[in-house]
């Protein structure tokens, strides 16, 4: 089954949805990427979901601190280089504010990365997170997704403050050059 | 500014006051950065009202947000040119999702007031936001032509389906006032406004 893992265990976006509605987090803002595509695919297809594409990440999250202000929680998805166009929306909107923007990052740039521009952006992601004091948690272990997502995002809320919740290869398997390894 | 013909270059106070005295109740209005939410902060501190102090280019989405959240209250966001010119993409979402509860402002002068008055790209290039706008999928875009078609396009927004943008041609003056600096306190009254907190 596409929702199950070989080990007959919820698989990570399964896991993640299901910590979405306890939470009560209906709208769901993201620049599309291939690993979080199941994600997407499942927001989209469950009708407790409002999700769209933006074209920009920093609409995505000026649209989930406005839908937040007026009662409706929010979720935006990006890659690690969307990540990098954030810095001044974070700073200066929901850190300054106070907004429980929660945010959720597929890692690119690490284990396996193909592409130098993504292994050099992915550099910035953390260093900005800690340098706002923005608190993040990366998710690389199956058995983990649940506690993570849940606190992370319980605790965002419970004390405004942005949360970055960034998904290793290590779970979602990221995504790798197709072709021979020694060419 | 676009050299629009039949619009006449207005005053940004002027018309966000007779904006907030349109309003019927408990309508939203996000003010973009700079002199867009001075001059509403000049009109007075509704509940109702978001001073947005930085992000420059966000009124637009923050206000789509709140027209998310609450689909029955009407909500305004008040923006600059030159901020509406870094995120232009988001005519196109609100577009897509076409919220039936929003209309953009949108102060069209043309320059970076705050930063000197140094022209945009856009006024540069003979650019016309409204057209911008149109071609980005909001079909209800319109120039207002003086103050009393403004007020006109204001009133149907109000009670006829968005989304709506409303270009304004307005002169290279300052606010009359500045926004205290205080995003929290700006939350937690705005979130009261919305009763969402």
């Amino acid at each position: 089954m596409a929702d199950e893992t070989a080990a007959g265990s919820a698989a990570w976006h399964k896991i993640v949805t299901e910590k979405l509605k306890e939470h009560s987090v209906q709208l769901v803002t993201y620049v599309p990427d291939n690993v979080l595509r199941p994600l997407i695919d499942a927001v989209h297809a469950d009708d407790y979901f409002r999700a769209f594409a933006t074209a920009r990440e920093e609409e995505a999250a000026g649209i989930i601190c406005g839908a937040y202000m007026a009662g409706l929680r929010g979720l935006m998805l990006m890659q690690t280089s969307g990540f990098a166009t954030l810095p001044n929306v974070i700073a200066s909107l929901a850190c300054a504010a106070q907004i429980p923007l929660v945010m959720m990052v597929s890692e690119r740039g690490t284990l396996g990365e193909f592409n130098l521009g993504q292994s050099m952006v992915a550099r910035t992601m953390r260093p900005l997170l800690d340098s706002l004091g923005v608190e993040h948690h990366t998710i690389s272990r199956l058995d983990e997704t649940d506690f993570i997502v849940d606190r992370a995002i319980g605790q965002a809320f419970a004390t405004q403050a942005p949360v970055c919740l960034i998904l290793s290869p290590l779970l979602t398997g990221g995504k790798v050059l197709k072709g021979k390894k020694n060419g | 500014m676009a050299n629009v013909a039949n619009t006449i270059p207005m005053n940004r106070f002027d018309l966000t006051s007779r904006l907030v005295r349109t309003l019927k109740q408990d309508e939203a209005v996000i003010g973009g950065i700079g002199n867009s939410n001075f001059d509403l902060w000049s009109t007075g501190q509704r509940p109702h009202n978001f001073y947005m102090l930085g992000s420059m280019g966000l009124a637009a989405p923050i206000a789509f947000g709140v027209a998310l959240a609450q689909p029955e209250r009407r909500v305004f966001a008040l923006e600059g040119d030159g901020s509406l010119l870094m995120q232009l993409g988001c005519l196109s979402t609100i577009a897509a999702q076409a919220p039936k509860n929003l209309t953009v402002v949108v102060w069209d002068n043309g320059v970076y007031q705050i930063t000197g008055s140094q022209p945009t790209p856009a006024a540069h290039a003979g650019a016309d936001i409204v057209g911008i706008a149109r071609a980005s999928g909001l079909k209800q875009s319109e120039w207002a032509a003086d103050e009393a078609d403004f007020e006109q396009l204001v009133d149907q927004s109000l009670v006829e389906d968005g989304p709506w943008l409303i270009g304004a041609r307005i002169e290279d003056v300052p606010a009359i006032s500045q926004t205290e600096r205080d995003p929290v306190q700006i939350r937690r009254r705005f979130m009261e406004g919305m009763g969402s907190r």
